[in-house]
């Protein structure tokens, strides 16, 4: 099993938003994660990938057969763990070239392998960016400094492909996308796909579904999963909203 | 939970040792300590200097005497006594030497060790190296290539023996002796420094650059560098410097002088690295600077570029007097401050020409308990019609337990002249580091990465050979302050 | 004691007259004192005496000459004349639907003939300070002299030290005082006076004040006036305070206001100088409780030889806090303009947002502009950003509007008074932003007066204003 998050109870400040949440995700299926706005979707994420502030005050989430709560972001993230943000933020004058020569070499430290040549890097990148069609100039700039709506999202993506994580956590990546971004970044995640990685696919909507086809689909309420079931779920959320489930789940 | 992890971040961040902090052990030649006229004659004896060499320093001597010590910058050191310092130090078997397999092997290494090994040097790059040890100027490689086109480039010493009519002609003409306390303090006890000279119409086809070391301990430094370009010549000058890690503070005070005739240009950039003290504050080098160009000539154009990463102590403004017409001036610089490091640094520029033109960009980092104050003075003379500044100042603080703070001083007297200053006060973003760190970058290694990226406009400035050292130097300042 | 003798024409500087009439004086000068004013009088003076008036030397007085003023030769009467009729009667401010309570000094002294202190029918306290003193110890224990707190200028200082007359207001706790108050200030002597005056402006727990602070002249007779306002803003409280100064090109204005916030609490400032030989106006603002905010405003148009130097000074010391600064000038002629700005940030003062901005535009290159704005700066998370900005119209602009058919000097004007609109939109009493509106226009076409009594006369040369004081009779 890659990821298996058991009775996980998330606080910010105190104040609990994933309240004992279970999830198992093995290698070669993505998942979707559905949710009403404050449900705890961004939450979740934020609590995989380590980031400070979003305590863990009980459960356990396994990865690769090791329990990493605890353990800092980029260690997680050097262990395969990738998350495509909801809003990538600005690094001023830090080239994306630069950015992601240092990130793939910190991945390669991490694996006790030598930092990847110059060249090499450049051939890599050439590569990775033809498949989410990102633009040429896109790498000179500094990190998604001035960089639409659409950009950001194909630049996540890009870096995923850069990468190559064996789990990723796409947070809400369809959100501001028109549909040719969206297509596109979806093709990206599909070449992507493969028997040894796991995808986590946060979204609102099903859209994203129709091009990133899940094996899974759970839906988050108030810190639960309250409705587990396959890619059809989507389409009655689609149709019924969410708020059946809700009655449902009062029942 | 979040501002603990932050506190340990800062607590490794801050945490960066000093990595040049070795001594060479080279036999020395000291002065007694203490300042008295006697001292002055003797290091005027030692340096075999002519009579109005000895007159020169006899009179900032004197005229020192009378001032005191500068109080307004934002710098808080116990006072020195100007009695307990060496004032010269030289290292003992003076080089007479003609190709560098005659320099002491140690000297050798110490370069080495600074990433500057002047063999490197010589193969590697286009730069001519001036090397000054303490006080005395070692070695100058290059120099026949320069001589070839007639640009001089030699130790201020050499200067004063073989070209003294361009020395007496422009000593003091920028930063005169009654200047400042330092300036005046320099102008009696300077030992060595630089000497360069671009004759008319003469581009330089090297970088030239000067390494600055103190080695001995309870010396002070104080050199002096002089650069003159004639009408049309252009050079590329660049100043290094290091100094060894010790438990007392060190002195240094010099003087850079710079005069830029009709349309020629100046580049003067500096990687300032004196041991900063370690990480209570104890030790490091007192560092008060007077740097100054003149734009003499119509079009000319002088351009200061420093990253400031050492000094317990920084007092520094290198200055433009743009005096000639559609002169222009540039100040761009990095200064970083880490642990009980104080730096009050910035520029003047001062506006007589018409049409003149100048831009400052200062970026301050401050980490630790340090202080980083920008200060600086743009001043538009009457006469100076159709002037610009543009001037931006920001400041990027590491932790709640430093200082940045910036003083402006805009005195404008022309009204079809156009000044414009901004700043900016920031920290790096709890949202930068994660995302860096969910990219596998250690908080670290994320904040030199930021750091860098903030600093870049500077950075840019500096040549090439410059900018690789001065990236290292200040992802290892910080080294530690965040982890 | 007649008043002759109070009188001292001096032949010393200013510095050492005062301390001379101090010394003499003491007894009289303090005589409504409690015990604890006395202690703070004594204290102030100790420093004075020792430190005497800022000179050209001191650093922040580099840039205003302020030794010509203080080796000039003044008269400082030290007890009230008699006033025989009710200046209320006599002299009116004119702006229309503008309904104000005003307070009148006239040469530094309260002057008023329903009584020296009043409450008003909402529970606002309004008076003279040397009656508020006794009848409000306990405030003046809590307040008076606090707010200055350790600034030590010899202005501030020998203003307490030696201060005998001011204004009193204090807005009790949940108190929103509908109609403005108006403080006018007027000179009018034969003599060249120095006038102190001191004033303690308290406003309670969630209450409401919008003060105008008048500052005229109403001749050419030159003058030396050294003001110093405390303003407590207690939690929750709304300040709002305009101050207006057209005084004669020969008078100068010493202006200190303190101004310390508590929680929650908002103060406007809106500080407009058309007039004067030279003004300093000191503003510091003290944010002490969190969730405080200070918008301090400011717009000079100074000609001639005029001076005008503005120090602000905003000190962040709790977190939370918000500031937000903007000074515009234009200067013609030989006038010379001073701005510090002074953003301070507290260790620990985190999420401190404050911003700074000077703009000043130079119509001759007769005129000075020294601007400086300095930020200090000691906690991390805070948002600081300060600009300047010295230029001259905008000459792109200008030949666009002239294009358009509009005459070089109608061009001129209006781009000017774009430029000032900023800070004049900023009024939020209608009829006044309608009045300085105007003012500011004629300003800029150079028919607003010195002559003329009062700021807000300006706009009515037809109907006359008389200050029929028998002085010889005073």
């Amino acid at each position: 099993m890659l990821l298996n998050i058991k009775d996980l109870t998330v606080a910010i400040n105190g104040k609990e938003i994933i309240k004992g949440l279970n999830l198992q995700v093995n290698k070669g299926e993505v998942h979707a994660i559905m949710g009403p706005n404050g449900s705890g979707k961004s939450t979740l994420a934020a609590a995989i990938t380590g980031r400070d502030g979003y305590e863990v005050t009980k459960g356990e989430i396994w990865y690769k057969g090791q329990n990493i709560v605890g353990l800092e972001a980029d260690e997680r993230a050097n262990m395969g763990i990738f998350l495509s943000f909801q809003y990538p933020v600005e690094i001023p004058g830090v080239s994306m070239t630069n950015f992601m020569r240092t990130a793939l070499n910190a991945q390669r430290e991490y694996r006790g392998q030598p930092n990847i040549p110059a060249g090499e890097f450049l051939k890599l990148m050439e590569e990775k960016k033809k498949m989410v069609d990102i633009h040429a100039k896109l790498t000179k700039r500094s990190v998604n400094e001035g960089f639409s709506g659409g950009e950001k999202k194909k630049n996540e993506i890009f870096q995923m492909a850069l990468l190559e994580p064996t789990l990723a956590i796409l947070d809400e990546t369809d959100s501001g996308l028109d549909i040719d971004a969206l297509r596109t970044v979806a093709k990206g995640v599909n070449e992507l796909r493969s028997s040894e990685n796991g995808f986590v696919v946060i979204t609102h909507y099903q859209r994203l579904l129709e091009y990133i086809v899940p094996d899974y689909v759970h839906v988050l309420s108030d810190g639960k999963i309250v409705k587990s079931g396959t890619k059809n779920l989507a389409l009655d959320l689609e149709e019924k909203g969410y708020e059946w489930l809700k009655e449902e789940a009062a029942v | 939970m979040s501002e603990n992890t932050d506190n340990n971040i800062l607590e490794e961040v801050t945490s960066g040792e000093y990595k040049f902090g070795f001594f060479t052990d080279i036999e020395t030649d000291l002065a007694p300590r203490g300042l008295t006229e006697d001292t002055i004659r003797f290091i005027s004896a030692k340096k075999e200097e002519p009579e109005w060499m000895l007159e020169f320093r006899l009179k900032a001597f004197r005229h020192w005497l009378t001032l005191k010590v500068p109080e307004w910058a934002h710098l808080h050191y116990p006072e020195i006594d100007y009695q307990d310092i060496h004032y010269y130090a030289a290292p003992k078997k003076r080089p007479q030497l003609n190709s560098l397999d005659e320099v002491d092997p140690e000297l050798l290494d110490t370069f080495k060790r600074l990433g500057i090994s002047l063999d490197e040097q010589k193969r590697l790059s286009n730069v001519a190296v001036d090397a000054v040890i303490d006080s005395v100027s070692v070695k100058t490689t290059f120099q026949s290539t320069l001589a070839k086109k007639g640009i001089i480039f030699c130790s201020f010493s050499d200067a004063v023996k073989n070209h003294p009519e361009l020395v007496k002609k422009y000593m003091g003409t920028v930063v005169p002796y009654t200047d400042n306390y330092y300036a005046a303090l320099n102008s009696a006890v300077f030992s060595d420094g630089s000497f360069c000279y671009i004759p008319k119409g003469v581009r330089s086809p090297l970088e030239l650059s000067t390494y600055f070391r103190i080695n001995a301990a309870n010396t002070g430094q104080f050199e002096r560098t002089l650069i003159v370009a004639e009408e049309g010549g252009y050079v590329s000058y660049l100043e290094g410097c290091t100094a060894p890690q010790r438990d007392e503070n060190q002195l240094h005070a010099a003087i850079v002088e710079i005069i830029a005739m009709d349309d020629a240009e100046v580049k003067y950039s500096t990687v300032q690295n004196w041991y900063p003290g370690d990480k209570e504050g104890k030790g490091g080098v007192y560092n008060f600077v007077t740097k100054r160009g003149l734009c003499k000539g119509q079009r000319s154009k002088i351009s200061w570029t420093q990253v400031e990463t050492g000094s317990a102590i920084t007092w520094k403004y290198p200055s433009c007097v743009l005096l000639g017409d559609h002169a222009i001036g540039e100040f761009y610089s990095v200064a970083v401050t880490n642990h009980f490091q104080q730096a009050d640094t910035g520029t003047k520029m001062i506006h007589i020409g018409k049409n003149t033109r100048s831009t400052i960009i200062s970026k301050g980092i401050s980490a630790g308990k340090s202080n980083n104050s920008y200060r600086g003075l743009v001043k538009i003379m009457p006469g100076a019609t159709n002037s610009r500044n543009f001037s931006q100042c920001d400041s990027l603080l590491l932790g709640s337990r430093c200082g940045a703070h910036t003083f402006p001083f805009i005195d404008t007297r022309n009204h079809s002249s156009i000044v414009e200053h901004e700043a900016t006060t920031s920290k790096i973003s709890e949202d930068q580091l994660f995302y860096c760190n969910q990219r596998g970058i250690d908080t670290e290694k994320a904040i030199g990465l930021i750091v860098n990226g903030y600093a870049k406009e500077v950075l840019n400035k500096l040549p090439m050979e410059f900018a690789v050292e001065a990236q290292k130097l200040l992802a290892i300042t910080l080294e530690g302050s965040v982890g | 004691m007649s008043m002759e003798k109070d009188t001292l024409q001096q032949t010393q500087t200013l510095d050492e007259m005062l301390i001379g009439q101090y010394r003499q004086y003491k007894e009289l000068i303090s005589e409504n004192d409690t015990p604890h004013l006395r202690q703070i009088r004594e204290n102030a003076f100790q420093v004075f005496e020792k430190e005497g008036f800022p000179h050209s030397g001191t650093e922040m007085w580099r840039h205003t000459d302020v030794d010509a003023l203080t080796e000039d030769d003044y008269v400082h009467e030290l007890k009230a004349p008699v006033v025989t009729e009710n200046i209320e009667d006599i002299f009116q401010c004119d702006v229309h639907d503008f309904d104000t309570e005003t307070i009148s000094m006239l040469n530094g002294w309260y002057t008023s003939k329903t009584g020296d202190l009043k409450t008003m029918p909402d529970g606002v306290v309004v008076g003279s300070i040397s009656a508020a003193m006794k009848a409000y110890p306990e405030l003046f224990e809590k307040h008076y002299g606090k707010i200055t707190g350790s600034e030590s200028n010899g202005f501030v200082q020998i203003n307490t030290a030696m201060m005998q007359d001011g204004v009193f207001i204090w807005v009790p706790d949940g108190v929103k005082v509908t109609k403005t108050l108006q403080i006018i200030k007027i000179i009018n002597r034969k003599e060249q006076l120095f006038v102190q005056s001191r004033n303690l402006i308290i406003l309670g727990k969630n209450s409401e004040l919008s003060l105008m602070h008048c500052d005229d002249s109403v001749d050419h007779q030159a003058s030396l006036v050294n003001t110093v306002t405390e303003f407590f803003v207690d939690e929750n409280a709304h300040l709002e305070l305009y101050k207006l100064q057209n005084l004669n090109d020969n008078s100068a204005l010493i202006n200190s206001t303190f101004i310390k916030q508590m929680a929650n609490s908002t103060i406007k400032t809106n500080t407009l100088t058309f007039n004067c030989g030279l003004i300093r106006n000191s503003i510091h603002v003290k944010l002490d409780g969190q969730g405080a905010h200070a918008d301090v405003l400011g717009l000079y148009l100074m000609d001639k030889e005029q001076h005008i130097d503005n120090q602000i000074r905003i000190d962040h010391n709790v977190p939370n806090c918000t500031s937000n600064e903007l000074f515009k000038g234009i200067l013609d002629d030989e006038a010379s303009g001073v701005f510090n700005g002074y953003i301070y940030v507290a260790r620990d003062a985190q999420q401190t947002n404050a911003y700074q901005n000077n703009n000043n535009i130079m119509l001759k290159s007769t005129a000075t502009i020294n601007t400086m704005p300095f930020l200090e700066i000691y906690a991390d998370d805070v948002k600081c950003s300060h600009g300047a900005t010295v230029g001259q119209l905008d000459q792109e602009a200008m030949f666009y509007i002239r294009s358009r058919g509009i005459s070089a000097d109608n061009a001129r004007m209006l781009l000017l008074y774009a430029f000032a609109a900023d800070i004049i939109n900023e009024i939020s009493i209608e009829p006044l932003r309608q009045r300085i509106d105007d003012m500011v226009k004629k300003r800029l076409r150079g028919e607003l007066s010195v002559c003329e009594k009062c700021v807000l006369h300006c706009g009515t040369p037809d109907k006359e204003y008389h200050f029929d004081i028998d002085l010889s009779q005073i």
